[in-house]
């Protein structure tokens, strides 16, 4: 069975014709080339799939394309703007948080949610927001130096 | 002072800017057109017979392309077993392990690939199965591969075993050292199975040409070893297979076995098309190649001054359905337990042993973590027993140049005392945490670093650039690290050197991308392939300025005159010259390393400070500082970066992870379940950096990326033992598992409490 679609995916309006079972993550990848979003468990349990939904992170994996009609969808491929990287992007850089680099997508457009919401975040606070995607490399330090490094310029800027 | 200009300095990783947005390409990415998906089926048993299997509906379903079987695996023609442990371990007769590949299918598309699984037709005997290693060893364990024989067992007869392999290692006079002994204590480690938990499934794309030629993309540590994995597999030669280079999403020693691509490549054989196949994290967890279990018996002794006089250890790998991998038996490594330390008098005995679980291969030092959690936490009990400190107790014991390993080589320079000592002045001061269930433990790993052939090339372009290309695989930041030696070497900015991966075919031979000694392997290529251009730059130089090479020489990105070092001419200029200059070529140069160049041991000093709540028995790590001897740190925050990844693995490892077996099915293949250390459970890793030089290496460097991993086991028991005054013996440490320790300690458990 197959339903037909509209949502807004970084900006640009798509339409498309699904079948219902396709995950919003196979839509993205396979229907619209947008590979920067990944697969690691396929089960909601680590986290690289993550993409924002009207702005909110969720477990591409885990919502089917055809309940993503009408929504606005940001991916990772998105996220830069007019080529300049955002400030998640080059902290991660600049702090070493990616080394292999499968769960930086999806752990960079968590921390753009979550910053939004709590833009003075303690370190704790940063820990257990990130505590639904799963990294195998960096230990988190570096990952949680580099989304403190942003909230700190925000602050910063607000001030 | 430091003598080097880009050596050193922490530059961001060079792959990273396009990991931030998306675009880096690993395999699953890869979309080739008229693709087909492939799915695997896979035993539900982990040790059955095949008594019949039918792919005839599933082949005949609409949209399956093909289906297949080990009887279509080519390479394999004339082999009954399969105990070859290069191959990916197809069914044949029978099942060894649950979740081994009985038939895989390719299709138009991934549903109806996993649709047409339902429809072969297989019908097992089960057989009976065993998973605990230490029943494997018993004479009347079921035997799992009928042909094996217990290899270098002394004594051993001609019956089948599961024990394939077994080694032993004699210094000295054991009863003597044992009578020496003030406090001599006996103890048996047990850890489980765990995976290295790379967040990237594995995955494979093969594309076939109209010449047969097969063209592969998957996740590896070795772009040459997928290719013999593959042509080996499929009896052909090597030039029928390509294999291109893809970014790796983690693999800590778990990719250096390739399940898929030579399926993928068979399916894409028979039906001309391209095949895409990628593993489910079940799949992962079930059927690519864990850490193996232990069983190990340590008796030990020492005086009361603290002086060790003897050891009796039984080390017990637990190797799955696999009989490992040449060279990579886990004895080999696990044999070496007890180099760290002068120890008069021991013997060792080590069995690989298989059992019908997931076969298990190398990760982030294999066999080292297990044995080390053995050593280490046994040493902390006898230090508690003698009543000295535990790193007085190590500085009093340590290993020094010139010590012999267990395999019969002398260290060479090592910086064991200079890591003790400068844990020892980070502790001075840190007070150590008391009461309230919180205390510190520490732990110290040694893990030797080697090098295999490779070799680098470098283009020189006309702007002054350079391109390095390699056929190493990047999977910790080495291609970052070989920009920074051709920068240091050629004395041009870093923007100035591109790093290439190259494919099979365009790329330099490579070693494999393990045993912490990739910066080591190629970059000691990629430093002559240096040094062989810096010697082409001041012939190209002689020949413009009408001076014999001899009175040249490359000094910071310029020729220079010998005796008038102002008359010089910049790399810069030089490369301008590439095709132009009369009576020489273009400026390329290339370099290769040695095989099996001298061990280089890495020694790493490790201290927790852990909380244990003594209502839940929950273990939380407070604070955790490593202090490792690189030799050089190329690049500190890149080497900062694979410690603390490796120390949150190692907690993982310590507390959380572990393969629950019931009936030799995985109990709990899911991230949910088999629990990896999220962001809330591991501290902030505090890494010290020291630099010994090792006398082997170029630019004295070491190795960095297993050693970290080695004695955290340890290290994290030791202070929950401090912290609950239990030791425990078996990981991992759960709530469960320290409770129930601490209430046989402490008197009547809550039941009782509740009569």
């Amino acid at each position: 069975m197959k339903k037909r679609i509209a949502v807004k995916v970084n900006g640009e309006e798509r339409e498309a014709l699904v079948e219902a079972r396709r995950t919003l993550l196979d839509f993205l990848r396979y229907d619209l080339h947008l590979t920067g979003t990944k697969e690691g468990c396929g089960d909601g349990n680590c986290g690289s799939c993550t993409v924002l939904v009207n702005g909110a992170p969720v477990n591409s994996c885990l919502v089917f394309a055809v309940e993503a009609d009408g929504r606005e969808i940001t991916t990772i491929e998105g996220l830069a703007s007019g080529g300049k990287l955002h400030p998640l992007q080059e902290a991660f850089i600049s702090e070493g948080a990616v080394q292999c680099g499968f769960c930086t997508p999806g752990l960079i457009l968590l921390a753009k949610a979550f910053l939004e919401s709590t833009p003075s975040p303690t370190e704790t606070e940063v820990r257990f927001a990130i505590a639904g995607n799963l990294c195998r490399c960096t230990g988190y330090d570096k990952i949680v130096r580099a989304i403190l490094k942003v909230a700190g310029a925000q602050a910063g800027r607000d001030s | 002072m430091t003598p080097y200009s880009s050596l050193g300095t922490s530059p961001p990783r060079i792959d990273v800017a396009d990991k931030v947005i998306g675009k880096a390409l690993f395999s699953a990415d890869i979309v080739l057109p008229n693709m087909l998906h492939a799915r695997m089926l896979r035993s539900p048993h982990p040790h059955a017979r095949i008594k019949r299997l039918e792919v005839g509906r599933a082949r005949a379903m609409e949209g399956v392309m093909a289906v297949v079987t080990s009887a279509d695996i080519p390479g394999l023609a004339g082999l009954r077993e399969v105990p070859d442990p290069e191959l990916p371990c197809m069914a044949r007769d029978k099942a060894i392990f649950e979740g081994q590949p009985v038939a895989a299918i390719a299709a138009i598309d991934p549903y109806v690939a996993e649709e047409a699984l339902d429809l072969i037709e297989v019908e097992y005997e089960e057989l009976p199965s065993v998973t605990d290693v230490l029943e494997a060893m018993r004479p009347d364990a079921p035997i799992i591969h009928p042909s094996l024989r217990a290899q270098n067992l002394i004594g051993q007869d001609d019956r089948p075993s599961n024990i394939f392999w077994y080694m032993k290692y004699l210094r000295g006079d054991l009863d003597a050292g044992f009578r020496q002994a003030d406090v001599v204590l006996e103890n048996t480690f047990r850890t489980q199975t765990v995976h290295q938990g790379h967040i990237e499934p594995r995955a494979s794309v093969v594309d076939i040409g109209t010449d047969g030629k097969l063209t592969v993309w998957t996740d590896n540590q070795s772009i040459f070893k997928v290719r013999e994995f593959v042509a080996g597999y499929l009896g052909l030669p090597l030039r029928r297979v390509r294999v291109m280079p893809v970014e790796v999403g983690g693999s800590f020693g778990g990719k250096l076995h390739q399940q898929l691509s030579p399926i993928a490549a068979l399916l894409a054989l028979k039906t001309g098309r391209p095949v895409k196949m990628v593993m489910t994290r079940a799949e992962v967890f079930k059927a690519t190649r864990p850490s193996p279990a232990t069983a190990i018996t340590i008796k030990m002794g020492v005086t009361k001054e603290g002086r060790l006089t003897a050891a009796d250890v039984k080390v017990i790998y637990d190797f799955g359905a696999s009989t490992g991998m040449p060279g990579l038996d886990a004895v080999h490594h696990g044999v070496k337990l007890l180099d760290a330390y002068r120890i008069p008098n021991y013997r060792i005995e080590g069995y690989d042993v298989v059992t019908n679980k997931a076969p298990s291969g190398p990760y982030r030092g294999p066999a080292a973590a297990q044995a080390n959690f053995a050593v280490e936490s046994q040493l902390d009990l006898l230090t508690r027993e003698v009543g000295i400190d535990p790193l007085e107790f190590r500085l009093k014991n340590c290993a020094a140049k010139g010590d012999l390993t267990v395999h019969g080589a002398p260290f060479g320079e090592i910086g064991f005392v200079d890591t003790l000592e400068r844990m020892a002045r980070h502790l001075d001061g840190r007070a150590e945490p008391r009461g309230a269930g919180r205390g510190r433990g520490m732990a110290c790993g040694l893990w030797t670093t080697m090098s295999l052939g490779s070799a680098a090339h470098i283009n020189v372009n006309d702007d002054g650039s350079v391109t390095l290309v390699v056929g190493a695989t990047d999977i910790s930041g080495t291609r970052t690290a070989f920009a920074q030696i051709v920068a240091e070497e050629l004395g041009i900015g870093l923007d100035e050197v591109t790093v290439a991966s190259g494919d099979t075919e365009t790329a330099p031979s490579a070693s494999v991308s393990v045993g912490s000694m990739i910066t080591r392997s190629t970059g000691t290529a990629v430093m002559r392939a240096c040094l062989n251009l810096k010697e082409q730059l001041c012939r190209r130089a002689a020949l413009r300025m009408k001076v014999d090479a001899e009175e040249l020489e490359f000094f910071r990105g310029r020729v220079i005159l010998k005796e008038r070092p102002e008359t010089a001419i910049s790399f810069a200029e030089l490369a301008r010259d590439n095709f132009a200059l009369p009576g020489a070529g273009p400026l390329y140069a290339s370099g290769r390393s040695d095989p099996l160049g001298k061990p280089t041991p890495v020694f790493v000093v490790q201290a927790a400070d852990v909380e244990v709540d003594k209502e839940t028995g929950k273990v939380t790590v407070l604070s955790y500082a490593v202090c490792q001897d690189t030799g050089l740190s190329i690049n500190p925050a890149i080497i900062e970066g694979q410690i603390q990844g490796a120390v949150a693995q190692g907690i993982g490892w310590a507390l959380t992870e572990g393969y629950v077996y019931e009936k030799g099915v995985m109990k709990n293949p899911t991230f949910l379940d088999y629990r990896m250390p999220i962001a809330p459970d591991v501290p902030h890793i505090e890494t010290i950096l020291v630099e010994h030089a090792s006398d082997a290496v170029p630019y004295g460097i070491r190795g960095v990326g297993e050693p970290p991993m080695v004695p955290t086991l340890a290290a994290i028991a030791n202070a929950v033992h401090s912290a609950s005054g239990v030791r425990l013996f078996e990981l991992p440490m759960t709530p469960e598992a320290v409770l129930e320790k601490i209430r046989g300690g402490e008197g009547p458990s809550p039941k009782k409490r509740e009569c």
